[in-house]
């Protein structure tokens, strides 16, 4: 792209979420006209109401839309769209997507195709980068993919080791091998994963660098040869190889050391002619030492924090590097200012190893105080067919800890209800010493984590309490609407012994029976375990309440989906709750949902069935494999016993919490 | 606006002797709503281990939560099962009462199992059959949680046996006057009472606990020798699956009261109700809690009922129906919770023009198709050659005709005297008012014990001296104590009101809360449209 001084005015983005909401936004306060893409599952998405102008680009799985080259060229064609920008994820780091714009005459917002073909096999960018001076973990990338040359080549780097795929990213396709015996297994699941996920098997392997930080330097290019960067983020905050908490600048980073990694980072951009905004990572170990791990081609999720310390507008400088102008900034004007963090919000169940988790947003509510970026909306859905990202929530401060505690007091007056997130988690891991002092490291979880607090919390006496009145509260106010005589001045009162309403939530494999009195229609006392608490409901607009127990005073968010009035979602702090009055649910039907049932995670499509009705399983055993999110996920039996139906079929498309096989437990 | 200036200070002594006197008999009532409950919580755990749920948490769990509730006949059968005042158990063993079920106003009786295994006695027939009275008057759906170990043998009487055939007929005609009747089957329901899901529109049977059959076990033996099991009898499986007695069946009592919930929701019950027409209104500028203060306990100290209606009505304000004529009857017109009311209460003996006016006022508020209320707080009509010469008797009769057949609803309240005609002039209890409350302070009877007693000691002075004899002054005097006794010990509140002479016994302080919630029942049936039809629903 040596063509210099292109008109854009305007552009078609070729995603969806918050980095489509993102670009739609700069475009918009640059008076460029934008043009949404969507799938049939996104018709209701917020990119779509964003958008100027909008074309459907085919069904919900993202090989019938948000990859269809073709698709996406015809509606550029037809809105003529001058640009595409392709965001993150999807077509952003495809060269033949790149090559197809240019041939369709529309500018593709990023680096050259070349560049991200050398950078997009991590093979090919490592062995480019070692030429270019630019250091390199020890590894194998050759072409040789037979698997006794990667068992040899293992040996030679040593242990332990990552099998990755050489097309990837985000975490697909990628396993830690800690001992030479466990590397056959490892290499045949990547492959696997590396083919569904990016259409090729080809692995490379790397030393592991124990306890490293991930590093990543952004770096900025124009077409006139100038390349700066912007100094560096810290994403070691990692769970299965992906991101969950960003910063700018690093805790473990020195002028000094940004000034070597940053010098390393451009000349790698150099090196590949590069052009636009591109990520370089390393790895940092505690010895100083930096290695080049992969080049991202493309605007980061976790950019936000660069802008914030920076002050700039990443894909602004996108839009006017690929209009053809010279970067608005020198290597010497840019300043770092202050400290910001993002933690990324995903739908997933934490408590499951961080399995993605697929399900309605029954409520979104954003924190006031801190930027948000997100592209979801109350009503809407996460979606088993695209990334489980919800939403970046970005605190900027004048010092590190100005910004983690702003990013908690955010993160705890966020409320997301619907899906399973990782909001507990990432408050949590914000407020662990570990991260309070800087030196977090990709072992940050499983260092600082037990299993039980990554377990969904249970309810405590005061949580149950809250559960109760507020469940009782709704079902007052649902009442008093259907009712036809004068009750308001009424509400709480019983002409002679007072009614109790009792409630019972489950807390583990046990159940906390709480009953609530009113006294008033504001005023309650609360019964539980032998005894009593008073409570006072100071407020009670949905999604958020007051109530004050026993003198405490506690913010509490809240959502009742509709035609569920025995459930309740609600958050108090860093804890989320997802709970059922089961003494509003029916015996009959709390019976027919059995331990024997082995039901999907997930929303996803059943891969494997080693199974057939009739045969004896064990507890723990693996009876069927279900892909989601590109992900294999082992099913297994939760009983011994026989397996009495099999409800669905290889390839079949589950929805999560579906029954798919049934075992009759033995001695039931 | 004409808001009532009062003339209570809250400083006094007047008002704090009353407020201590009145607080005394409020806890007094509050107790004795205690005990039953607590009683009944007593077996929660036998109840526990047969799977099943206390009656009052049936109850609460069919209510919806935070709605209103009304009991009906909260101190009914106090002193009727024992003499002794601590052991009484007020309310026995059924709970009446009305509240809310899927929005919609319900007549529910409640069999407390926890009491006496929820078998039948007088006071809880009473409950039973006012519940009854109340769904047809006010129609409402009428809903019986049933568990009960029939009649009690051990203490039969063939009045009882007669007079509770009516129970079963009150049902038939709810079912014709196209009131829905929902009985759950928590347990027993035997013999007679097994005509009780018989007789309801919609059968709800728990699974292994519910059982109705017109003789058990062992009545069965005794009578023809036959040996069968009570599953088989009457069981809630058989009866859902064989009999067709049960239209559903139940996993467990919480279940029941689920799927009852659903039936009531399935009536869509208030698509046939209008709404009620909306008027703002404000709250007292006078505190209800003060009419502890303001009504002295001992009925023969006088007060202005107004400063009682002012801590009733909304904003205080009432416009006074000619307040300068037949000054001892107070009317006034004024509304709650927006409910506009016809009020006619009494600042002592009822005289010829408090007659003429209260029948004059009746009528109007007939015209105006208002509902009444009665606060009632008289030792009478006047007696006296002036009074009777004035045509007390025909003032009064005029008074007591325009009580018994004005057409809109009447609420009563029974919050100090009621002795005598004035009683009925009043809408006591024999005039069938669509409510009748009662205070813990109130008193009734024909006459004050201590007149009767000299009545007939007068009566006794007049036969001695007619025949010129001597009379025993001991003898009289024992006589004048005795009776004095006999009447007295029948006026007090909580004895009426255990008499089930009355709907309930209430806080003073609930007295606006009361009033609303019965004019709302009241005008809300007057909205209503019901589909009657001629036999009642036959069980098929």
């Amino acid at each position: 792209m040596t063509e210099k001084h292109r008109t854009i005015s305007s552009i078609l983005i070729a995603n969806r979420g918050e980095i489509a909401c993102r670009v739609i936004r700069t475009a918009k306060s640059m008076g460029i006209r934008t043009i949404a893409v969507y799938s049939e599952a996104d018709a209701a998405a917020p990119h779509v109401q964003m958008a100027d102008d909008v074309r459907l680009i085919g069904p919900a799985p993202v090989s019938e839309s948000y990859l269809r080259i073709d698709r996406i060229l015809e509606a550029a064609k037809e809105t003529g769209a001058d640009a595409i920008h392709p965001g993150y994820g999807f077509l952003s780091e495809n060269a033949d997507f790149a090559r197809a714009c240019a041939e369709a005459g529309v500018i593709f917002i990023g680096p050259p195709p070349d560049a991200i073909e050398v950078m997009g096999d991590k093979a090919k960018a490592k062995r480019r980068m070692i030429k270019a001076g630019v250091p390199c973990v020890p590894g194998y990338e050759g072409e040789d993919q037979a698997d006794d040359t990667l068992l040899r080549e293992a040996k030679t780097v040593g242990f332990p080791i990552m099998v990755k795929a050489a097309a990837g990213g985000g975490g697909r396709g990628m396993r830690l091998v800690e001992r030479e015996a466990d590397l056959a297994a490892a290499i045949a699941t990547a492959r696997s994963e590396a083919e569904n996920a990016f259409g090729s098997g080809n692995l490379i392997l790397e030393r592991a660098i124990v306890r490293p930080r991930h590093i990543e330097i952004q770096v900025f290019a124009d077409a006139h040869g100038h390349v700066v960067h912007l100094g560096e983020r810290d994403c070691s905050v990692q769970r299965r190889h992906q991101k969950v908490l960003e910063e700018a600048p690093s805790p473990a980073v020195d002028p000094d050391l940004r000034e070597k990694m940053g010098a390393a980072a451009a000349k790698a951009a150099r090196d590949i002619d590069y052009e636009g905004a591109g990520t370089v990572e390393f790895l940092l170990g505690d010895d100083g030492a930096f290695y080049f791990l992969e080049m991202n081609t493309r605007l980061q999720v976790e950019h936000p924090v660069t802008e914030m310390i920076t002050g700039l507008d990443l894909v602004e400088m996108q839009i006017r590097v690929a209009r053809g102008e010279p970067l608005p900034v020198h290597q010497q004007t840019i300043a770092l200012n202050g400290h910001a963090i993002e933690a990324r919000l995903y739908a997933e169940d934490v408590s499951a190893v961080f399995l993605p988790a697929a399900g309605p947003i029954e409520l979104w509510r954003a924190p006031a105080g801190a930027r948000v970026d997100t592209g979801i909306t109350s009503g809407g859905e996460a979606s088993a067919h695209y990334d489980p990202m919800l939403a970046k929530i970005i605190a900027h401060g004048a010092t590190r800890e100005d910004a983690r505690r702003q990013l908690i007091a955010a993160l705890e007056k966020t409320a997301l209800f619907g899906v399973a997130t990782n909001r507990t988690f990432l408050i949590n891991a914000l407020r662990k010493q570990d991260f309070i002092s800087g030196d977090a490291t990709t072992a940050f979880i499983s260092e600082n984590f037990t299993d039980d607090e990554l377990a969904a919390p249970a309810l405590s006496e005061v949580e149950a309490a809250m559960a109760a009145v507020i469940l009782h509260r709704l079902a007052q106010n649902a009442f008093v609407q259907k009712a036809t005589g004068r009750v308001n001045q009424l509400l709480g009162w019983s002409s002679a012994t007072p009614i109790a309403t009792p409630y019972r939530f489950a807390v583990g494999e046990d159940s906390i029976a709480v009953a609530v009195t009113a006294e008033s229609a504001d005023a309650c006392r609360v019964s539980l375990n032998g005894h009593e608490l008073s409570v006072e409901i100071k407020e009670f607009h949905a999604p958020q309440a007051i109530l004050q127990i026993d003198g405490a005073r506690h913010r509490v968010f809240f959502h009742q989906p509709a035609d569920e009035p025995e459930r309740l979602f609600f958050s108090l702090g860093a804890r989320d709750f997802d709970v059922v009055n089961l003494n509003a649910v029916m015996a009959s039907a709390a019976a027919s949902a059995g331990a024997g049932a082995v039901t999907a995670p997930m929303h996803g499509s059943l891969t494997e069935i080693f199974v057939k009705v009739g045969e004896t399983v064990s507890k723990g055993q693996r009876v069927a494999v279900l892909e989601a999110m590109k992900m294999q996920h082992d099913l297994v039996a939760g009983v011994d016993g026989a397996v009495a139906a099999i409800h669905a079929d290889i390839g079949a498309q589950i929805a999560a919490g579906a029954a798919l096989i049934e075992i009759e437990e033995t001695g039931a | 606006m004409t808001v009532f200036q009062s003339q209570i200070s809250t400083q006094s002594d007047a008002y704090k002797k009353n407020y201590a006197d009145m607080s005394a008999l409020v806890e007094k009532l509050r107790m004795l709503n205690a005990r039953a409950p607590a009683k009944s919580a007593a077996r929660k755990e036998r109840f526990e281990k047969r799977g099943q749920l206390l009656p009052r948490d049936r109850l609460a769990r069919l209510l919806d939560p935070g709605m209103p509730y009304f009991e009906i006949g909260n101190l009914a059968g106090y002193l009727l099962d024992t003499q002794d005042e601590e052991k009484s158990i007020p309310g026995s063993t059924i709970m009446s009462g009305i509240g809310y079920v899927n929005g919609a106003r319900c007549a529910i009786v409640t069999d407390d199992s926890g009491i006496k295994a929820g078998a039948m006695t007088v006071a809880g027939g009473y409950r039973l059959k006012r519940a009854q009275e109340i769904a047809l008057a006010q129609k409402l759906p009428f809903i019986h949680l049933v568990e009960s170990a029939g009649g009690d043998l051990m203490n039969y009487t063939v009045d009882g046996f007669l007079e509770g055939g009516s129970l079963f007929a009150n049902l038939a005609r709810l079912s014709k006057a196209g009131l829905p009747v929902i009985a759950i089957l928590h347990g027993s329901s035997t013999a007679g009472g097994a005509y009780m899901p018989g007789l309801s529109d919609y059968v709800v049977a728990v699974k292994g606990r519910g059982k109705a059959f017109l003789a058990g076990p062992p009545l069965l033996k005794a009578a023809t020798g036959e040996i069968a099991t009570e599953e088989e009898l009457g069981g809630a499986e058989m009866h859902a699956s064989i009999s067709g007695l049960a239209e559903y069946l139940a996993e467990d009592d919480g279940e029941a009261v689920l799927l009852a919930r659903e039936i009531v929701s399935r009536l869509h019950w208030n698509d046939r109700c209008g709404p009620a027409p909306s008027k703002s209104f404000s709250e007292p500028v006078y505190d209800p809690d003060e009419i502890l203060g303001v009504v002295p306990v001992d009925y023969r100290k006088p007060y202005d009922m107004r400063e009682v209606i002012a801590r009733t009505v909304d904003g205080s304000d009432f416009s006074d129906f000619k307040p300068g004529y037949g000054v001892s009857t107070v009317c006034v017109q004024a509304e709650v919770f927006g409910q506009p009311c016809g009020i006619i209460g009494n600042n002592g003996p009822i005289d010829p023009d408090g007659a003429t006016k209260a029948a004059q006022f009746m009528q109007l508020c007939d015209q105006a198709d208002t509902p009444l209320v009665f606060l009632q707080n008289t030792t009478g009509y006047l007696v006296g050659k002036q009074y009777e010469q004035a045509g007390m008797i025909k003032h009064g009769s005029k008074m007591i005709q325009a009580v018994t057949n004005v057409s809109v609803p009447r609420i009563t309240f029974m919050i100090g005297a009621s002795y005598g005609a004035g009683n009925y002039g009043m809408c006591g209890r024999g005039y069938d008012p669509d409510f009748c409350v009662t205070w813990p302070n109130a008193s009734t009877g024909v006459m004050g014990g201590e007149q009767a007693a000299q009545v007939m000691s007068i009566v006794a002075e007049g036969q001695a001296a007619a025949k010129g004899v001597e009379v025993n002054r001991e003898q009289l005097a024992m006589q004048e104590k005795m009776l004095a006794h006999l009447f007295n010990s029948q006026s007090s509140a909580f004895y009426t009101s255990g008499r089930c002479l009355d709907d309930g016994m209430i806080d003073p302080r609930d007295t606006r809360k009361t009033l609303g919630f019965l004019l709302a029942t009241v005008n809300e049936a007057r909205r209503r449209e019901v589909k009657p039809n001629s036999f009642g629903i036959a069980r098929m």
